[in-house]
């Protein structure tokens, strides 16, 4: 990353006051669930005494049907959904730069066998594949790391594979392929490096998508389970009470929407700075 | 062209052909062992022995896969686990009802999505064009199941105006019934694309814009509106055909998931249904259908694209 692509960074950032508003509501977000201890209530503790209260001062989210206080809660249940889709981004992301990379920089039979792959990957719907594995597997948040990771490189993979191959002719590459340099150092030398931007931008939209999928499949009650709760395990749940506890619902969907439009709008403004053709548009 | 279409469908036939090795396999990597489920506690080993061989289940994988994918050739997808009746039946009595949403939300999400993406593209920054881009990223960003539910509160349990779950209400029988039963789910569906068209048709509508051939138009006194139904609009639908192509795995994503969330009798409902019973013939039966059809819908749009884009003719 250069200083000249950092300067269009913060002139994007100047110029879009939605990114701003983008990093603020996740650097909350991330403060709140990684500090969620200090909200004085148990996010387990049942109460039936207190079941289905509407949010109060005492409880400012209310309370769940078994009386557990509904903010301790949703603060908890948003650490296991933004790990999910961090880690589960990660994955992807190295997964997708790795057959990439090699695609784009070989060429040839292994640029062939591994685009069939992607091919083949992209033409079973992705999503009822992880619901599949999902109920097959042990289930657990690893789990769901590890298939919602290993199922959304693909996209990743096409957008590197294309930059490396142009990356590839350039007159730096030439040269040190000549000067007899192994193709592993040029490729951790001069091609990831100018890849990254790319990457970085890909990474950021990868982790709305990656959030927005593991709240599916936890709605769907295939994803995260008891004891454990994220923020679409907890809308499994309050779908049967729409009627007594409407609040239920509001609070976790609001959170996976402004975590999820954060990050599209992030990588929106990345893509903006680092992208200056488009940036035009 | 006949080239081209013949090249293209060439190339479809292999990637089919994984596809089957993959269904079958989410069928043998399944957990627990099928003939247990035919196995009786006053059965000995040689019982047990004898179903595992009428079942085929003695031969090796490849022989129990060329077996299978003959039946399946034939139509025959299994029986389901639960409901023992054939698969391919299950599935094909959902189609009606999967693919009436699914046309009906494509259709409205093109009649919204061209003008309003148009108009946003050629009053770039306007106040409507701010509005229409604020809430694309709404539509990309929100949870279909979340936003399913929140009309749901709205329209069903807070007024009484919609109903909330099925196709039909018990008893009735008159295409009003399931048009209203289609409001909501349609809804959501239609919101979430035409979220995802404007983005690619906006950019588009700029692009063109820019072109020389909209300078000339302006320079011979055209109006922007001539302009933009005249000539911008025959250039924009054109890419819309790949987009349409490009969107449908999420497109059968959140059929999955808006027709389980308003339990739609259609192919998504029972997929997540076959899910949690682990009924896998139903599984794999879905996971080819689903599979053939996005093949399919991308082979088509490359076609049409080709049909409609005399550029392909001459490099195809």
């Amino acid at each position: 990353m250069n200083t000249m692509r950092l300067r269009h960074l913060r002139s994007q950032f100047r110029q879009q006051k939605t990114g701003v508003a983008a990093l603020v509501i996740l650097t909350v977000f991330v403060l709140v669930s990684l500090f969620a201890f200090l909200v004085p209530h148990d996010p387990n503790l049942i109460v039936v005494m207190e079941r289905l209260q509407p949010p109060s001062a005492q409880h400012w989210f209310g309370t769940d049907d078994y009386g557990r206080d509904y903010l301790a809660r949703a603060l908890y249940g948003g650490r296991v959904s933004l790990a999910v889709g961090f880690l589960s981004m990660a994955i992807a992301v190295c997964v997708g730069t790795i057959v990439g990379t090699a695609s784009g920089y070989f060429g040839g039979w292994v640029d062939n066998v591994l685009m069939r792959i992607v091919d083949v990957l992209m033409s079973i719907p992705s999503f009822f594949l992880m619901l599949i594995l999902n109920a097959y597997l042990k289930p657990g948040i690893g789990t769901i790391i590890l298939i919602i990771g290993a199922l959304s490189w693909m996209n990743i993979a096409r957008i590197v594979r294309a930059e490396a191959m142009s990356i590839k002719q350039r007159e730096y590459v030439l040269y040190a392929r000549v000067s007899g340099q192994a193709p592993s150092r040029i490729i951790a030398k001069h091609i990831i490096p100018n890849v990254m931007p790319t990457i970085i931008v890909s990474a950021t939209i990868n982790i709305a998508s990656a959030i927005l999928m593991e709240s599916s499949l936890s709605f769907l009650g295939l994803g995260v389970k008891q004891p454990n709760s994220s923020w679409g395990s907890m809308l499994n749940d309050a779908q049967g009470f729409i009627v007594d506890a409407p609040y239920m619902a509001v609070f976790p969907g609001l959170f996976i929407l402004l975590t999820v439009l954060s990050f599209n709008f992030l990588g929106d403004v990345f893509r903006a700075a680092f992208e200056p053709k488009a940036n035009k548009r | 062209m006949n080239n081209y279409i013949i090249r293209r469908i060439v190339q479809a036939i292999p990637l089919l052909f994984v596809i089957s090795i993959v269904s079958f396999s989410l069928i043998k990597l399944a957990p627990g062992d099928p003939v247990l489920s035919f196995v009786t506690p006053d059965m000995g080993a040689d019982d047990v022995a004898r179903i595992r061989q009428s079942m085929g289940l003695d031969q090796p994988a490849y022989v129990q896969y060329f077996a299978w994918f003959k039946n399946v050739l034939t139509g025959d997808l299994g029986y389901s686990l639960v409901s023992h009746r054939p698969v391919s039946t299950m599935i094909l009595e959902r189609i009606p009802a999967t693919f009436g949403l699914m046309g009906a939300s494509l259709l409205l999400s093109l009649l919204f999505a061209l003008p309003l993406s148009m108009l946003a593209g050629a009053k770039q920054n306007s106040i409507p064009d701010r509005i229409l881009s604020l809430l694309s990223y709404i539509g990309i960003s929100i949870p279909s199941f979340w936003f399913s539910m929140m009309l749901i509160y709205l329209f069903a349990v807070e007024f009484h105006w919609l109903p909330s779950m099925g196709m039909r209400t018990i008893g009735v029988d008159s295409i009003w019934d399931i048009l209203k039963h289609g409001i909501l789910p349609c809804t959501v569906l239609t919101f979430i694309n035409v979220s995802v068209y404007m983005r690619y048709i906006r950019s588009n509508t700029i692009s063109q814009l820019e072109e020389d051939y909209v300078q000339i138009q302006y320079a011979y006194g055209a109006s922007t509106g001539t302009v933009l139904l005249r000539h911008v609009f025959k250039n924009v639908i054109l890419p819309v055909v790949t987009i349409l192509g490009m969107s449908l795995p999420e497109l059968i994503a959140g059929a999955f998931i808006t027709e389980s969330v308003f339990s739609w009798p259609g192919m998504g409902s029972l997929g997540i249904t076959a899910v949690h019973g682990l009924d896998y013939p139903v599984i794999m039966g879905i996971t080819m259908i689903s599979s053939i059809l996005l093949v399919i819908g991308n082979l088509a749009a490359d076609i049409l694209y080709g049909a409609v884009d005399p550029r392909i003719k001459t490099t195809g």
